[in-house]
């Protein structure tokens, strides 16, 4: 439903989107990750038609941006980042203002507005100004706009910025809800948001795309993947050398930052058991195990290697 | 057309969001009539006849200051406070945003305009003017203003602070007030040809507004008003299309 070729955006020396490839479907939720300054705002700000790209090409629901930008922006829904609002409207003139410019026949207007009202959660504001509400409301106020017709294509400039994690639980919901008949595109700094609610994640960074894979693939792509976190009892005086004899592993360490010595991070080599040899060892040496678990990767991690920060 | 009409309802009922609007009108008709009764009679000797000729000579000078601050917010606080990617993500044309927002100041402008009429009821007390004049002179008034205005909303689009946009446009208006007077047209007199002093002449607010407020509407004028909107609007729509390219 979003095609982008080759999107490129230049602002005089800075080049903000360099040669951004790639497809979004129905059905998929696609977390938009990167630093700051990375491109990802100016990308969605180049789908939604808000800027023009320097080069390449954008397509919404088989609708040309630039040629035909009506067309493609009347299938998007677009929450900008920060969620900007006329702050001297009430939510209700506001919602009435969106409904009369897309189109919303006169008879379903009321319906539609308290249909997205109830699904924000906005109802106690309506007939308050918008400057005087607080970051979240205004915060769904924006989000009310963006869904209020109803779009195929939905994109969102970090959604959950600034919201408790209450709101945040609630936003991820509604998405959710969405999600199955829409085409989403959000943007986040929450790693955490990425497996719970995205179907997909891409990676941008200076302005390329330097990963694009569901957020499990990301997540095997982290050193710590499949590493296991094993606490002893005090006890045992399970040492580090006591356990890098174990086969199998690549890597022990100490598993706390603060140095609690019974912690253990064990890294293991790719696809050997360690679970099962760690557990055999300390059956051997009577070493009692309070805890284990195995990590599933750290997305941080991850980003922090592709996004070419320093990896830990 | 509705996208328009939307536009135009969100941005008149903004001028009445907060008491700036009452404020605004309430300083604009005390400069004006205050102006108008004390020091309107400057320019001669007391005529003893019941006109508004000194009203309206006073209107491109109060226009000046007082326009511009209708317009100056249009575009420049959509821009600080980010909500013209909201505005300009929706399904609407640059066009109907222009000239939904022009048309919400002008309405604003002549509604200021019309809370003036007390004074033509005090001459229609005092004596028999002619209306016919009075009304020329309004509509030429108002006229005038959309020029000025759509050279305000032109600045606005250019800036992202009101205050910058409010000089700008004070200093573009005064231009085409200036240009008119014997201050600007004597001096470069001197250096330059009569046909290009008639020309800058020709281009002066006050050149096409005495003969209106004198009681003759002639259509050139009016279209001159009307020809400096539309370049002003067309320009204020390529300043809003330039800054998404760039």
């Amino acid at each position: 439903m979003i095609e982008i070729r080759n999107l490129s955006k230049r602002f005089g020396h800075l080049q903000a989107v360099d040669n951004v490839t790639f497809n979004v479907t129905k059905g998929e939720v696609l977390g938009f990750l990167g630093p700051n300054g990375a491109g990802k705002s100016t990308t969605m700000k180049m789908v939604t038609g808000f800027l023009e790209p320097s080069a390449g090409d954008v397509s919404v629901c088989g609708h040309d941006v630039l040629r035909d930008p009506i067309a493609a922006k009347k299938c998007i829904g677009y929450l900008p980042e920060g969620a900007p609002l006329y702050g001297d409207m009430t939510p209700r003139s506001f919602l009435k203002f969106i409904a009369e410019i897309r189109a919303i026949p006169k008879t379903e207007r009321a319906g539609r507005i308290d249909d997205v009202v109830s699904k924000v959660h906005i109802e106690g504001v309506m007939g308050q100004r918008i400057e005087t509400l607080s970051k979240g409301f205004k915060r769904r106020v924006g989000l009310a706009q963006a869904i209020l017709h109803d779009p195929q294509v939905l994109i969102l400039d970090e959604p959950t910025d600034g919201l408790d994690p209450n709101q945040k639980h609630d936003v991820r919901q509604l998405i959710l809800e969405m999600a199955k008949d829409k085409c989403i595109v959000l943007s986040t700094h929450i790693l955490e948001e990425v497996p719970a609610v995205c179907t997909r994640a891409i990676v941008i960074a200076k302005g390329k795309v330097e990963f694009d894979g569901t957020p499990a693939q990301m997540q095997g792509m982290s050193d710590q993947h499949n590493a296991l976190s094993v606490r002893f009892n005090s006890s045992s005086g399970v040492q580090i050398a006591d356990l890098e004899v174990i086969e199998g592993l690549r890597e022990v360490r100490i598993g706390s930052p603060w140095g609690d010595e019974s912690c253990f991070t064990l890294i293991p080599s790719s696809d050997a058991n360690a679970m099962q040899s760690v557990t055999d060892m300390a059956t051997n040496r009577g070493w009692k195990i309070e805890h284990i678990s195995i990590d599933e990767g750290r997305l941080d991690e991850v980003f922090r290697q592709v996004t070419g920060g320093t990896a830990s | 057309m509705n996208n328009t009409i939307a536009i135009f309802k969100r941005e008149f009922a903004g001028y009445f969001g907060t008491p700036v609007a009452a404020v605004f009108i309430f300083i604009f008709l005390l400069f004006l009539f205050g102006l108008t009764f004390f020091f309107g009679f400057y320019t001669g000797e007391p005529t003893d006849q019941a006109d508004l000729q000194r009203f309206f000579f006073l209107h491109p000078w109060i226009f000046l200051f007082f326009i511009p601050a209708i317009s100056m917010r249009l575009w420049s606080e959509e821009r600080r406070v980010g909500t013209v990617e909201l505005l300009m993500t929706l399904p609407v044309t640059t066009f109907q945003a222009v000239i939904g927002k022009f048309l919400a100041a002008w309405c604003f402008a002549g509604l200021a305009l019309l809370l003036t009429t007390s004074v033509w009821m005090t001459v229609n007390y005092l004596g028999e003017p002619d209306n016919g004049v009075i009304l020329a002179g309004y509509i030429g008034s108002l006229f005038m203003a959309g020029a000025y205005l759509a050279i305000g909303a032109f600045a606005s689009a250019l800036t992202k602070n009101q205050v910058i946009s409010l000089v700008l446009s004070v200093l573009i208006c005064a231009g085409f007030v200036f240009a008119g007077t014997d201050m600007v047209t004597d001096p470069l007199g001197v250096v330059l040809p009569a046909v290009a002093i008639d020309t800058i002449r020709s281009f002066s607010f006050l050149t096409h507004f005495d003969g209106i407020t004198k009681g003759l509407i002639d259509l050139r004028d009016l279209i001159f008003f009307g020809s400096l909107m539309i370049c002003f609007l067309l320009a204020n729509a390529i300043v809003i299309d330039f800054k998404k390219a760039a």
